[in-house]
């Protein structure tokens, strides 16, 4: 049996007596078997020493089990490392970052508590899936949607607490939590917002309560246990239009994100997209390679014309009632055509809602109409796993420019396991700022993975000199990350660590996340 | 010269002798005359003993100058209370809560770092107002919107950090914001969300950064002072459009209500907006004898008599021209198809920017992103100020017409005249309702006791129906962080677990929002 | 009103009463001019024409006729400051940090500049 760091084994033992006594024989794990499923599946350490793997996994089902085993943990100084559904693939799955962490499997707790179709709300558990969501609206035939990230085994409770996004106009999945309960340290039970107030009657609708509002402290952090959360729900649209605009120079990536930023931060494009070039998939195009490491951007411009392709291209999902999705398009061709000649524009896929099962069954994506789903994978191929590097840059042409020559950059000095640098697509799944999600390629391949970490750290660095930063990572890379965000003599990250030491004095939540050790486990540097 | 609570006179003045040297003579006040300044204009407590009255005010310039003033705090343990513009005038004003605090005004830092028109957002400091900034806009002819509360006197940074609201699309001010710089109690600087990454371009584009997201514990907080906050702007919309729905019915109240809130969930009406009962305000001595006595038939009938609908609201629809307009349509579609007889008004109609001339003739611009004092008419010309009370309750007809007849029997019964009924209900706040009650402030000790009784009754009734306030005055605060009560206080326990941690010698705004000090809480709280 | 005050009142006296043959006109313009742009920002908002303006409305209310400040020729200073540092009505109190004392003594002069010598 694995010991956790700092505990003899008589005392880990007593530990997993006391446990089972509460959470019941079944609901620990303890043996080779049990707890190799609870390591990260697409560990980017796999095969090596440094792969970290947990000690024992606990699955309570309930407050009180919780608070428990949190007593016991306090007693015997035990890390615990917390997983809603343990799906988290790419930023780490269900396997803590300290090895020898026991984790706190949260996946039991899976009811959900209400779903209100007049208010448009949801309340869960942590171990709800997307999925069991999606299944209890539509076998109570409610007419709301929820808003699955890409795969939709995750928990609506872990995504947001990871800060996960989507793509309807929901997408900001933490943004659209209202309401929690959180397990302290010590074991006392809060309730955040108007969950405070006993009898409340708009936990679910209002965020904020009175005083201070502390729900954020628990994102990517681990200050708690949260075992209970509110989100708000779209009420199902009419309809949905979407359409593609493209434009046809290299330059033209000015007026086309600046346009684009106006329609988002003026809320006529309310949901997640995509801005990418046609050329970057063209990959085997001797004349495109040279042009791409030796032409100009004239050159560029001709090669495009020349194939009839257009340079950039953006489609723009609109959500809502079929006249005001038809009208908010049209604008939206107004403002490009006037600002861009040479931008055309092309009718997407439109619908009205409800969808019919015909209509579900035969759409190769339908995480965009709050149906959850696992086809992200078939997406991304053949590789084992995957790990994303998402750097936030802003909203405008000059960063995605720059940000596609830095990383592109990164690749031709280092090289990449996979042949010729990829492209950076640019989503928008926050508010105003985009998101460039590169997947790496996880194999079970130790020489790989070590270049691949290589790789990644170093576009961390090269990010963090030009005022990008990541805002989610892999455990692996939470302390490097964590680093860069540095200001002031890292004065954020030991605010945080007073923080910890002050809620969680022995250090047993999830020591390492977001790069947050507590007392005991802090290196002297920093 | 007043003295802070358990504050030496030998030490304050050593106190103030440093704090002069740090921000400048001229700049820390402590003469009657000066302080008295400080003392909140329309204070429940007027004429009377428990009226708090600050020691002294500080006034730094910089960042540097709050470090240094916040330091020289800590060794004296001198009490402060921070104040940006110190307008926010029926919640305490520039006045502290705790008699004897020295307010650490911020008003002199004023300027506006960055107003961006291509990523619509503006960096501000804490002393600056929504007329500066607006003025900062104007002056540069940028094509964005700020969102002003009803007084613009105030801050940007205040009223986000008090979490109050506005009119337009942007309305949730706190959630508006994006990015802080905070001095810690320590007199540690930190910066949230992409603020914390050295040479961040997002500061202002993303809220989150990495590892917890601070931002929201300090709001209505004691937490810190904020020095810097930004806040998303709207683009200038095309053109706005209002149109009112007004239904015959008591009992349509549920449908109404119900089609609202789609529509508000869906994005389809962005902005804030009132539903009130036309019935509620006439003074015509028939219906003043309906309110009284008659039923609810005879209310309905009254109003079908006169074509005036028992219940009305008005959508603000802000976009492209023709996506108002069919915005405006699918609204009327909806309510027509849920309650028979509901009727339709166009009302004002923009394109934007207004002239000159159009603003002129506009008695309140602050839905169309122009900061004013209209508001400031609302006592009617003799009013000597005003205070709030302010539950949050279900977007549904049925806490409505609850919350209404709840309210109006406490006032009924402790023979408030005026009443309660009719005033509106707010959407603020994105999804739920806020009904916002008048009480008139006087120089007048016997009416303002009885304001503070019935306030307090108000606290308690609405706690037992499940509705909480959303921000309150500084004389109530600790009244209201009470019926926040789960679980035995355990949120104001954690609340204090922070502030003991963060600021062990509880110098930063003592007894803000019901949070105190360790040295000056009660016992068993 | 505080000593200081009064000297700062008793040289805008004597500067308007000497104004005529031997003042500096350009310290008196400039005083002026800042006194209305202090004027601009911090009372106009309340006091100043047009709809919306709840300080004009509540003087108009009380008969005072004009009711718009700058329309009027009997403010004196000492009134002024009264009711910037001591609020009246639904007025609140404005603190030095927002308008200093010499900016008060602007606002003094801009409002009395029309005032019968």
């Amino acid at each position: 049996m694995k010991v956790p760091p700092g505990l003899s084994a008589k005392d880990f033992s007593d530990v997993v007596k006391q446990w089972t006594e509460i959470v019941g024989k079944e609901w620990i794990f303890t043996s080779d078997e049990d707890v190799e499923m609870y390591r990260d599946y697409y560990s980017p350490l796999w095969h090596e020493d440094n792969d970290p793997v947990p000690s024992a996994a606990v699955a309570p089902d309930g407050v009180e089990q919780i608070q428990a085993v949190l007593k016991v943990a306090n007693e015997y100084k035990v890390p615990l490392w917390t997983i809603s559904t343990g799906k988290n693939l790419g930023y780490g799955g269900s396997a803590p970052l300290l090895s020898g962490s026991a984790v706190l499997d949260l996946k039991r707790m899976n009811r959900v508590l209400e779903v209100n179709d007049k208010n448009h709300y949801a309340l869960v558990e942590p171990g709800v899936s997307y999925f069991d969501l999606y299944r209890y609206i539509r076998q109570h035939n409610l007419k709301v949607w929820l808003d699955p990230p890409d795969p939709g085994w995750g928990s609506p409770v872990g995504n947001s607490l990871d800060r996960g996004g989507g793509y309807t106009p929901m997408r900001d999945h933490f943004d659209n939590h209202c309401g929690m309960e959180v397990v302290l340290a010590n074991g006392e039970v809060i309730r955040t917002g108007m969950g405070a107030l006993p009898g409340s009657k708009t936990w679910q609708q209002y965020k904020y309560g009175f005083g201070p509002y502390i729900d954020g402290m628990f994102s990517q952090s681990n200050f708690g246990v949260v075992t209970k959360m509110g989100f708000w729900l779209l009420p199902e649209p009419e309809a949905y239009l979407s359409g593609t605009v493209t434009v046809p120079k290299h330059d033209d990536i000015y007026k086309m994100v600046e346009v684009f930023a106006y329609l988002v931060d003026s809320s006529i494009v309310q949901a997640t997209t995509l801005i990418t070039s046609p050329l970057w998939y063209v990959r085997n195009d001797p004349e495109l390679t040279g042009i791409r490491e030796h032409g100009t951007t004239q050159d560029l411009d001709a090669y495009a014309a020349r194939k009839g392709a257009a340079y950039w291209s953006v489609s723009l999902p609109f959500y809502g009632p079929a006249k005001v999705v038809a009208a908010q398009w049209e604008f939206a061709k107004e403002k490009f055509s006037a600002a861009i000649p040479g931008a055309k524009f092309l009718d997407g896929a439109s619908y009205r809602f409800p969808l019919s099962d015909e209509q579900v069954a035969k759409m190769a994506d339908t995480v965009p109409f709050g149906i959850p789903s696992l086809s992200i994978f078939s997406m991304i191929g053949k590789n084992i796993g995957h790990l994303g590097f998402s750097p936030i840059i802003p909203m405008t042409g000059e960063a995605v420019l720059e940000s596609q020559r830095v990383f592109t950059q990164v690749y031709r000095d280092l090289g990449s396991p996979e042949g010729e640098a990829a492209s950076f697509p640019v989503f928008s799944f926050f508010a105003r700022a985009f998101v460039n999600i590169y997947l790496f390629p996880i194999e079970h391949d130790v020489e790989k993975n070590r270049k691949t970490r290589e790789i990644y750290r170093r576009l961390i660095k090269e990010s963090a000199a030009r005022g990008w930063g990541e805002y989610r990572t892999h455990t692996t890379f939470m302390k490097d990350i964590a680093e860069t965000y540095s200001f002031n003599n890292h004065s954020l990250l030991r605010f945080h660590e007073m923080i910890k030491d002050a809620v969680d004095p022995n250090g047993i939540l999830s020591p390492g996340k977001s790069g947050i050790w507590p007392k005991r486990m802090r290196t002297a540097k920093a | 010269m007043r003295l802070p609570p358990g504050v030496s006179a030998g030490d304050f003045s050593a106190a103030i002798k440093e704090l002069e040297s740090a921000i400048g003579k001229e700049w820390v006040f402590t003469s009657d005359e000066d302080v008295n300044l400080y003392r909140d204009s329309y204070s429940p407590f007027w004429h009377e003993n428990q009226e708090p009255i600050p020691s002294a005010a500080f006034a730094p310039d910089s960042v540097e100058q709050v470090q240094a003033v916040v330091r020289i705090a800590n060794r004296y343990k001198i009490p402060l209370w921070t104040i940006s513009t110190g307008k926010n005038l029926g919640y305490g004003g520039s006045a502290p809560l705790l008699n004897g605090s020295a307010v650490l005004d911020l008003k002199r830092m004023n300027r506006v770092l960055e107003v961006n028109d291509k990523n619509h957002y503006a960096l501000v400091e804490p002393g600056v107002s929504y007329f500066d900034l607006y003025r900062h806009i104007r002056d540069r002819d940028l094509p964005v919107w700020i969102d002003p509360p009803d007084p613009g006197w105030g801050s940007p940074m205040g009223n986000a950090l008090e979490r109050g609201g506005g009119y337009t699309p942007m309305r949730d001010h706190f959630d508006a914001h994006c990015g802080m710089e905070v001095v810690l109690p320590d007199g540690e600087l930190v910066r949230t969300g992409m603020g914390a990454l050295p040479t961040a371009k997002t500061w202002q584009q993303y809220r989150y950064g990495f590892g917890p997201y601070m931002d929201g514990m300090f709001s209505q907080s004691n937490l810190g002072v904020v020095t810097k906050m930004g806040f998303w702007l709207q683009p200038q919309p095309d053109a706005y459009l209002s149109g009112s729905v007004t239904v015959p019915k008591h009992d349509d109240l549920t449908p109404l209500v119900e089609i609202f809130a789609n529509l508000m969930n869906s994005g389809v009406v962005q902005a804030t907006t009132t539903v009130v009962s036309p019935l509620a305000y006439s003074r015509d001595p028939e219906l003043v004898k309906l309110r009284a006595s008659g039923s609810t038939r005879d209310l309905e009938d009254y109003a079908g008599q006169k074509g005036i609908g028992y219940w009305s609201v008005s959508l603000p629809l802000y976009g492209p021209e023709k996506v108002i307009a069919a915005q405006w349509e699918y609204a009327k579609q909806k309510f027509s198809a849920a309650i028979p007889g509901a009727t339709f008004r166009d009302g004002a109609s923009y394109k934007f920017p207004l002239t000159e001339e159009q603003l002129t003739k506009i008695v309140n611009p602050v839905p169309f992103g122009v900061p004013s004092l209209q508001t400031f008419s609302i006592g009617g010309p003799k009013s000597q100020g005003h205070m709030w009370f302010s539950p949050i309750i279900p977007m549904t007809g049925e806490a409505v017409i609850e919350a209404q007849s709840v309210f109006d029997k406490v006032a009924q019964s402790l023979g408030y005249v005026t009443g309660t009924t009719g005033f509106p209900i707010w959407n603020f706040f994105a999804r739920a309702f806020v009904i916002i009650y008048f009480f008139p402030i006087e120089h007048d000790i016997e009416k303002n006791r009885r304001s503070r009784e019935i306030f307090r009754r108000l606290i308690k009734t609405a706690a037992e129906h499940g509705w909480g306030e959303y921000r309150t005055h500084t004389a109530f605060m600790g009244d209201i962080m009470d019926a926040y009560s789960f679980n035995n206080h355990s949120l104001l326990r954690f609340h204090e677990t922070v502030k003991d941690a963060l600021d062990p010698n509880g110098i930063l705004s003592a007894g803000k929002n019901g949070i105190w000090p360790k040295s000056m809480r009660k016992a068993g709280a | 009103m505080n000593m200081k005050k009064a000297a700062v009142l008793l040289i805008l006296m004597l500067t308007a009463a000497t104004f005529a043959w031997a003042g500096p006109p350009q310290e008196k313009d400039s005083q002026l001019e800042r006194g209305h742009k202090v004027y601009d920002k911090w009372c106009f908002p309340c006091h100043g024409t047009g709809v919306g303006k709840p300080g004009t409305d509540a003087l108009k209310a009380r008969g005072q006729n004009p009711a718009v400040l700058e329309e009027r020729t009997d403010l004196t200073a000492a009134l002024i400051n009264t009711v910037v540092r001591h609020g009246v009505g639904f007025m609140p109190v404005f603190r030095k940090t927002e308008i200093s004392d010499a900016e008060l003594d602007a606002i003094d002069a801009y409002l009395m500049r029309n005032n019968k010598k």
